[in-house]
């Protein structure tokens, strides 16, 4: 499904990552972890196309076509989703109009028919409903005024609506406690295990990976991946730390 | 407003106009008058939206009578020159409230101008504006508020909010206080600045096509300068308008 080949990039003229390769098949979940500065957020984003993440070397192919000759939005329209560690407040539009603009954008984008607005809030709030969010907080902004875990947990109804092929989850974890976790969590497996999906979870801690078990993990340090394992790699992480498991 | 000969650039209140596209309509039609009776209450609304190339100065005299009300709603989107002025006196007890939306692009030249003049004790007003420049359009608010020796208790504000979709393009904000009494409260506060490019990232990556995007942020950025036009028909044709006119901007 994703293909990544010696990938290299800058931002503001500093190297971040240097010479990336990673290959996620269809039916997998993959674990990204990695310690602070390895460069983990910044592939998701550049994965992502944010502006000034500049690509300096290597691919990215996404279901046969170069992902880095498409723009966010057709990136997004190909089936790849984006989950920040930090969503976006947006004052003035609300949840629903975002996520139906965004859905409805995709569709046009594949040549598909737009969704009704009733066709639409049916589908909103299935999914809401999948991560325990009250559609009262659709109506509201984007992100704005939410807690941290109502942040995440929106996202993972952005996710479910938008039914993407690839999630790229960065830190959807961070900022959550534990009944949020495993929510998220469940709506992760209930939304992405399905074999023709994949997912990429970008993460610090192993405690994630109690509720979503990844079949690869791989270790980031300093813009490389320099070690690859089953989920026991992540137990070892947890018990070594990084220090230890990257030098070995 | 109205003189005999063209006013120039030097005139403050003409500071940032267009002379050369008023000359086209110099002199300009005496000021529309506007008295509100005591006690009275009443809601008036102007889309200016003059034909591409063409000038429009439109003047208001309004004067509110003691425990009167007047609420104005305008938009300002066409022409070479669309410039909307409008000088109130508010009298005891009584209120004058201004929405009003600038949408610009083009080499267009916009202006709202406001002078409320608050001559007696416990008057209330307040001007709400929002405009989203584009290109090398020119919008500018000009907005005085002169508190009378008299005129004790006197609670009055200004927002102003511009956004620049453009490099080229200019935003001119003045707000202006002149209070001789000496219990007043008089709040104004203005902004200019670009669309979020976090926000415009956040949609991108959901699918959101750039120029829907945009039109969503800047539909949010002038909500509820409309949102109080009683008339349903009036507030839906303003807020038409006014998106048919950004979505020839992004």
């Amino acid at each position: 499904m994703l293909t990544i080949d010696t990938l290299t990039n800058e931002i503001d003229g500093k190297a971040i990552l240097k010479g990336l390769s990673l290959t996620i098949n269809a039916g997998e979940i993959h674990a990204i972890m990695g310690p602070n500065g390895a460069g983990k957020s910044t592939l998701a984003y550049t994965l992502g196309g944010r502006p000034n993440y500049e690509v300096t070397g290597g691919t990215a192919t996404f279901e046969g076509a170069d992902l880095f000759d498409m723009e966010p939005h057709e990136r997004a329209a190909a089936g790849l989703f984006l989950g920040f560690q930090y969503p976006v407040e947006i004052p003035g539009v609300s949840n629903l109009q975002f996520l139906r603009e965004s859905l409805n954008s995709q569709r046009r984008a594949r040549g598909q028919k737009e969704l009704s607005g009733g066709e639409f809030i049916k589908l909103a709030k299935e999914k809401a409903g999948l991560l325990g969010l009250d559609m009262e907080m659709l109506k509201r902004p984007v992100n704005v005024g939410f807690s941290g875990g109502e942040k995440k947990r929106a996202e993972m109804v952005q996710m479910g609506i938008l039914d993407p092929k690839l999630a790229i989850l960065d830190e959807t974890d961070s900022g959550l406690d534990i009944d949020a976790l495993k929510i998220v969590g469940a709506g992760i497996n209930a939304i992405m295990r399905k074999p023709d999906k994949a997912v990429l979870l970008i993460t610090h801690y192993q405690r994630l990976l109690d509720y979503v078990k990844p079949d690869f993990v791989h270790v980031l340090a300093a813009g490389r991946i320099v070690k690859s394992g089953g989920p026991e790699l992540a137990l070892e992480l947890e018990r070594e730390g990084y220090a230890e498991v990257v030098a070995a | 407003m109205n003189a005999l000969t063209l006013p120039t650039r030097k005139a403050e209140e003409w500071r940032y106009s267009d002379i050369d596209a008023l000359a086209t309509i110099w002199p300009t039609p005496a000021p529309s008058r506007i008295d509100v009776a005591e006690g009275d209450s009443v809601r008036h609304h102007l889309l200016q939206d003059v034909g591409e190339g063409a000038a429009a100065v439109h003047d208001y005299v309004i004067t509110i009578a003691d425990g009167a009300r007047c609420d104005f709603h305008v938009l300002n989107i066409g022409g070479k020159l669309g410039r909307v002025t409008f000088t109130v006196t508010i009298g005891s007890n009584a209120h004058f409230e201004l929405n009003g939306a600038i949408i610009g692009g083009g080499d267009q030249t916009l202006e709202i101008i406001t002078s409320v003049t608050h001559e007696k004790p416990d008057s209330t007003s307040g001007q709400t504006i929002r405009s989203i420049l584009g290109q090398r359009a020119t919008g500018s608010y000009l907005g005085s508020i002169n508190v009378a020796r008299d005129a004790q208790r006197t609670d009055a504000f200004q927002s102003i909010k511009a956004m620049l979709l453009d490099r080229t393009a200019t935003a001119n904000a003045k707000p202006e206080l002149e209070i001789f009494a000496d219990d007043v409260k008089c709040a104004h506060g203005a902004t200019v600045g670009e669309l979020d490019k976090a926000a415009l990232f956040y949609m991108a990556s959901r699918g959101m096509d750039p120029a829907t995007a945009k039109t969503l942020l800047l539909k949010a950025f002038v909500a509820g300068v409309f949102d109080d036009v009683a008339d349903e028909a009036v507030k839906d044709a303003l807020e038409a308008a006014a998106l048919a006119k950004l979505e020839t901007l992004v």
